[in-house]
């Protein structure tokens, strides 16, 4: 068994609650997700050295950072860790440019030049260099204190909420650059999040983190396909998360074509390539149900279900986890789950029972550019 | 320029600014230390510590003085060790002066930095510290620069008070002319003096102005780091 990128084994206190987590994740983005005050950022702490657990091991690309029974407690500047807070952080006495080089000398010498250019071009701070951090846009704050952690060149980026002390427009303006990190620099990313659009664009894996411990963790489409892991990931914003190949588009409609399991799916047009695997994260609130597939509707997107769990409680409300039905040839690829919310009548009138079999209907218009996230890096909502 | 003032009063003026630079250069190091102790550590005597710091701000300064003369006298435990060891003598010299000055501005000077040191965001320093640096390569780099406005009135301050030490310098070192008669001494004495009503209101009004342009110096100072430390804002 090959060691994971990311070996995290902690116990420990922070403040009133106790923190208790295993956390293993590879390349790629992984996501802390959970409520404010869940421990997402003490565990994150830990890592950077910030904050010492009382107990347990914390390994990052095979270096040993944090061992308690053989005594090793590497001081947060032998740590190698990038670590973007959420409030930026820059040292206000320094030019952008002398805050970019903080931590290079952490570098080889003979990389100071092509790396700094490279990660000034990719987040766009040429004309920022100059500048104090107190004339920046919370925006520009950001992307600054992305770029001085990836200067430092660290064996794992931190980043605890960088987005949340943002505006949506802020938002947008950052999010394409953080897209593109883990990618280009060939860097574990652990993203510290409690908004589910941010986990389902950004993130590979997915760890549920809940008063102080670890809930569940996988793969993003898995873990927000659970019906049990709904309290933990949000009953209102409940939906599941389907991975879809680009196949084609109609640019006089401007819709893009996706393909799930075989099954033809229609969305809005976005900046992606043919061949390109995006995630979708569709609403459970968004999905209808029929037990015919019906005509004449102008919902465009039906697939084949066969229903797998019903939660339905006192409310007037009921959770029906799908599953679809791969169609001829796409049998072996990995199995999908769609979350419907309808309500308690229609749950008695369908008769829906696991093992039903179904059609879930999705407006196309439902699928907008915020719940669409790239796997890897092919996925570009800048040019859309 | 120089027949402005009479020898006299070059000489206490001379004596003064120079008990207050060694005062005020000596104290500096040393305040820091403090104020980072005190605003960064908890350690057992902490506040042993700092009430000791403060004392001198809250005790007749005649008392400091004694105390002063009774530790570092040729006789005393210290004045003696320095006197074999080093070959140095306080008690009666300017050294002295500058030492009671020192001991009586300390307290001004450390609440100064301490407050500046603790308005200093945390944050910035572990942020620093995830960027490579070490703990003392953060506090030059980062904290330094950052509580500067409160080092520099810490610094100014600390020379005020100490241009203006009377009690713990006369008790000390006593009111020796030419070698620990600063300003305040010389006035004193003037008024001590049958007819010196004119040449201490000459000296009253060559304090003034020193306190003055100490008081501007600072000014200026404190507005040039501040636009130093946070950049000029324009958006």
């Amino acid at each position: 068994m090959t060691e994971p990128l990311l070996h995290i084994d902690v116990r420990g206190r922070s403040g009133d609650f106790a923190i208790d987590a295993t956390i293993q994740a590879g390349s790629g983005v992984t996501a802390l997700f959970g409520r404010s005050g869940a421990g997402k950022s003490t565990l994150v702490n830990m890592v950077a050295g910030l904050v010492t657990p009382s107990e347990g091991v914390i390994r990052v690309a095979g270096t040993t950072l944090f061992d308690s029974h053989q005594g090793i407690n590497l001081k947060p500047e032998r740590r190698g860790v990038g670590y973007v807070f959420q409030e930026a952080r820059l040292f206000p006495h320094l030019s952008v440019a002398g805050n970019l080089t903080y931590g290079m000398n952490r570098l080889p010498v003979k990389q100071h030049g092509d790396t700094f250019e490279r990660v000034v071009e990719l987040l766009g701070l040429r004309p920022l260099l100059a500048r104090r951090p107190a004339t920046l846009s919370g925006g520009e704050k950001q992307r600054v204190a992305i770029a001085r952690a990836l200067l430092s060149n660290p064996r794992v980026l931190l980043m605890d909420e960088p987005l949340s002390s943002l505006d949506a427009q802020r938002k947008s303006e950052v999010l394409p650059f953080i897209e593109r990190l883990s990618a280009d620099f060939a860097l574990p990313v652990l993203y510290v999040s409690h908004a589910v659009d941010e986990v389902v664009r950004l993130a590979d894996t997915l760890v549920l983190v809940d008063n102080g411990c670890i809930r569940a963790q996988g793969r993003v489409e898995d873990i927000m396909g659970r019906l049990d892991l709904a309290p933990y990931t949000g009953r209102y914003e409940a939906g599941a998360v389907l991975s879809a190949l680009v196949t084609g588009f109609d640019d006089a409609l401007e819709l893009t074509h996706l393909s799930v399991l075989g099954h033809r799916l229609y969305t809005a047009k976005v900046a992606v390539n043919v061949n390109d695997t995006v995630r979708l994260r569709i609403r459970a609130r968004d999905v209808a149900l029929a037990l015919t597939p019906p005509t004449g509707t102008s919902i465009l997107n039906q697939l084949p279900v066969v229903v797998s769990e019903v939660a339905s409680g006192s409310g007037s409300h009921a959770e029906v986890a799908l599953t679809i039905t791969a169609a001829p040839s796409y049998e072996d690829a990995k199995p999908q789950t769609v979350l419907a919310r309808i309500t308690r009548k229609s749950l008695h009138d369908l008769n829906l029972r696991p093992g039903v079999a179904a059609y879930v209907l999705i407006k196309a218009v439902a699928i907008d550019r915020h719940s669409l996230g790239g796997l890897g890096n092919g996925v570009n909502r800048n040019q859309s | 320029m120089t027949n402005l003032l009479t020898p006299l009063e070059w000489e206490a003026l001379g004596l003064s600014l120079k008990v207050a630079f060694w005062a005020t250069l000596v104290s500096l190091p040393l305040g820091l230390v403090t104020a980072w102790l005190l605003a960064r550590t908890r350690f057992w005597g902490h506040g042993l510590v700092n009430a000791l710091v403060h004392l001198p701000l809250v005790l007749p300064p005649v008392v400091v003085g004694w105390a002063l003369l009774v530790l570092l006298g040729r006789n005393g435990p210290l004045g003696s060790w320095l006197y074999e060891v080093l070959g140095v003598t306080v008690a009666f010299t300017w050294k002295g002066a500058a030492i009671a000055a020192a001991v009586m501005a300390f307290p001004l000077m450390v609440r100064a930095m301490r407050l500046s040191l603790e308005a200093v965001d945390t944050g910035l320093e572990a942020a620093a510290r995830t960027l490579g640096a070490s703990a003392v390569r953060v506090f030059f780099t980062i904290t330094l620069p950052l509580m500067l406005p409160g080092v520099v009135t810490g610094g100014v301050l600390a020379f005020a008070r100490a241009l203006g030490e009377f009690g713990a310098t006369i008790t000390f070192v006593s009111n020796i002319p030419g070698e620990t008669q600063t300003l305040p001494l010389a006035l004193y004495g003037l008024t001590q003096t049958p007819g010196g009503e004119t040449d201490a209101a000459r000296l009253a009004i060559i304090a003034v102005i020193v306190a003055l342009a100490a008081l501007v110096v600072s000014e200026v100072l404190a507005q040039r780091i501040k636009r130093m430390t946070e950049g000029d804002r324009h958006d």
